[in-house]
């Protein structure tokens, strides 16, 4: 608890650099991903990842520094020619962009780790801290990383929020933008150019390896609670900050822990809970929907049971026992109590003795759906040409689905019919 | 006046030509059909005008002008299944997509623009659906919004991709209604389109096409039993045979 509160207080400077430059790298690395997950280009991010190491690695060969500025421009250089050579495979070969990729960040990832390896091979003492690279030196942010990243990230928020429409076509329909006129190799150009930055930059934090995670997870996340682009782009940036807040907390309050690998831990819990929890697309939502589905079925299935027995000459008003209703339709027992149950709760159904009886509003229910079933068939019959022994299998289903609306067009295209093929009375509402 | 005009337009996919010399002067204030079988060129051709694919060679004037310089009269319809619609945009965002412009960037949507955008959307009936997430549309009403976006843009000339495609009976009368009164306000429509049973009523000039163009002209001179059958009784041996042979040699179809 102690612990928390030090790390919420900032007094010790460090943990504040760290807070803030994992914050920053989380946040400009989702606003970026949003337009390589809308462009289809996930895998791109994780091209240039690969590709920066040599740019890295060569900065530091030829100026001797660590400083951040000479390795993001290196790391610029390379993660640039990589996006161009991958473009320049797929245009000019056979080869598919898939396949590029592969290529482009295998191989530059190989040079990548030869000169690193003769870096640290050659008694240069200042190169100690350069492997970082490959996973991440989060944890030991200083004040001077916190300054050029949010730099770089204020750059890359001004780029999209001035480019934001154009960015849009061209993720949607980038032949529309060209046919309007816009000059949409320089809008690429750009869309690229923060791309390679957000990835050169973000790499600090979370290093190579896991670089393709900070940008496209928190826009698939996003992707689950909305539909309009800008909030989309919001959603993601605030899961990357929550995320880089999280990861240097945990591995504050638990110094054992990486720092990267925790931020993207945390993104990945984020965008998983997206899947699962978000309204209307998510799978609980999902699920919900087919567990509703399945109880309106049931209900009204065993609801029809009354019915039919009535048809049968008995009368609406006799009480059934479960045994009846079991010998007229195929049900387990115990999803035949469940019904039961559900259409007492609706006021459908009257419990007498042991006994079951339909009520006056269960009974109009229960012709309403008889109607449907029986209405269906006859468009089976008569639309599709379908042989009356064909078509009650189909009914069965769809009688659960038909809105009112679909059932007064099929009312009317049929023009209001008495009998369903099988000569069975249709029940209409009085 | 003429509208579009292409002089020995050539355009090939790893050298194999896919249009050949296509030559012909399309007039104003038609609706007009480019009709051929599968696989004919007709959306080549589409886009080759509209400067979305390289031509081997000839040229394309529109109002005898460069598309360059007359961008803003032309406007495109793609077809419905070159873009995803799963994309997180409204209707609304599509049409307005319509009034972007070279000299806009940067700029932001003005009220007007969205007054435009409205209009458009009455004018296909789609206006209801205007805050509508796009991937909640049937087929027809995204055929109906990419027609929107194109009206948005206020062009005199519309070039249209299969707009008839795989639409509801509902959409295919607000767009052959549109078509009519856009032909009344003097614009020229241009439409790829497959379906024989329906050119005939849809349009007042046709170009048929494959590969070559076998004739263009208004639909009581072309539409007939000889020409269609030129059009759609099989791609010319030779022709296909040389187009086969420069991709193989690695051949241009200009020295």
């Amino acid at each position: 608890m102690n612990s928390t509160f030090q790390f919420l207080s900032f007094s010790d400077p460090n943990v504040l650099f760290v807070v803030l430059g994992t914050m920053i790298l989380g946040a400009s690395a989702a606003i970026v991903g949003c337009f390589s997950f809308l462009r289809k280009r996930a895998l791109v991010g994780d091209a240039i990842a690969h590709s920066i190491l040599p740019g890295v690695c060569l900065a530091f060969m030829l100026t001797g520094s660590k400083n951040p500025l000479y390795l993001i421009i290196g790391a610029f250089i390379t993660g640039w020619l990589s996006l161009l050579l991958i473009d320049g495979i797929t245009r000019t070969t056979k080869l598919k962009s898939d396949t590029a990729i592969g290529i482009i960040l295998s191989v530059f990832f190989g040079v990548g780790i030869l000169l690193l390896t003769s870096i640290q091979h050659s008694g240069n003492a200042s190169q100690a801290g350069l492997d970082k690279f490959l996973f991440g030196k989060a944890a030991s942010l200083t004040k001077d990383d916190v300054y050029v990243f949010g730099t770089i990230a204020l750059i890359l928020i001004a780029v999209v929020i001035l480019f934001y429409k154009e960015f849009k076509l061209i993720s949607f329909n980038p032949d529309y933008a060209k046919v309007i006129g816009l000059p949409v190799r320089f809008l690429e150009f750009m869309l690229a150019t923060i791309t390679v930055l957000a990835v050169a930059v973000g790499i600090q934090a979370v290093g190579v390896v896991l670089m393709a995670a900070l940008l496209i997870t928190p826009a698939s996340g996003a992707r689950f609670w909305t539909d309009k682009l800008s909030v989309m782009i919001l959603i993601a940036t605030a899961f990357g900050a929550i995320s880089g807040f999280l990861g240097s907390y945990i591995s504050y309050i638990a110094p054992a822990m990486p720092t990267g690998p925790w931020i993207v831990m945390c993104l990945s819990v984020l965008t998983i809970g997206s899947i699962w929890f978000a309204p209307k697309t998510g799978m609980l939502a999902k699920y919900k929907v087919q567990k509703d589905n399945q109880r309106k079925i049931l209900i009204e299935n065993v609801l029809k049971l009354f019915y039919h027995l009535g048809e049968r000459g008995s009368g609406f008003n006799n009480e059934r026992s479960v045994k009846d209703l079991l010998a007229t339709r195929d049900l387990r027992t115990k999803e035949l109590k469940r019904g039961l149950r559900l259409l007492k709760k609706e006021n459908w159904l009257r419990k007498k003795g042991n006994n079951w009886l339909i009520t006056q509003s269960g009974l109009n229910e229960a012709k309403r759906i008889i109607k449907l079933h029986r209405l269906w068939e006859m468009y089976l019959n008569q639309r599709l040409k379908l042989q009356p022994d064909h078509v009650h299998n189909d009914a069965e289903a769809i009688e659960h689905i038909i809105t009112p609306e679909l059932e007064r067009q099929l009312e009317k295209e049929l023009n209001y019919p008495t009998k369903d093929p099988h000569e069975s009375i249709i029940p209409y509402a009085e | 006046m003429i509208s579009i005009e292409t002089h020995n337009l050539t355009v090939s996919y790893n050298r194999r030509p896919v249009l050949w010399n296509i030559d012909f002067e399309l007039p104003t204030g038609k609706i007009i059909g480019i009709i051929g079988p599968n696989g004919s060129g007709k959306t080549t051709l589409l886009k080759a005008i509209m400067g979305l694919v390289p031509t081997s060679s000839g040229y394309v004037k529109i109002f005898d002008q460069d598309l360059n310089d007359v961008r803003s009269r032309v406007s495109y319809v793609p077809q419905r299944e070159s873009v995803d619609w799963d994309f997180p945009a409204s209707v609304m965002d599509i049409v307005l997509m319509g009034r972007y412009k070279k000299d806009t960037l940067f700029k932001r949507i003005s009220k007007a623009d969205k007054d435009l955008a409205a209009e458009a959307l009455e004018k296909v009936n789609m206006l209801e659906y205007s805050n509508r997430q796009i991937s909640q549309l049937s087929g027809g009403q995204q055929q109906r919004v990419f027609i929107a976006r194109s009206l948005a843009q206020g062009a005199d000339i519309y070039i249209m991709d299969e707009p008839f495609v795989g639409v509801d009976a509902a959409t295919e009368e607000a767009i052959l209604k549109l078509l009519s009164d856009m032909k009344d306000e003097g614009k020229t429509v241009v439409v790829v389109h497959h379906d024989l049973q329906t050119a005939k009523d849809f349009f007042d000039w046709i170009v048929l096409l494959n590969t070559r163009m076998v004739a263009a002209g208004p639909i009581e001179e072309i539409f007939n039993e000889k020409l269609l059958q030129e059009a759609y009784g099989g791609k010319l041996n030779v022709l296909s045979q040389v187009g086969d042979l420069m991709k193989e040699k690695a051949f241009d179809v200009r020295e």
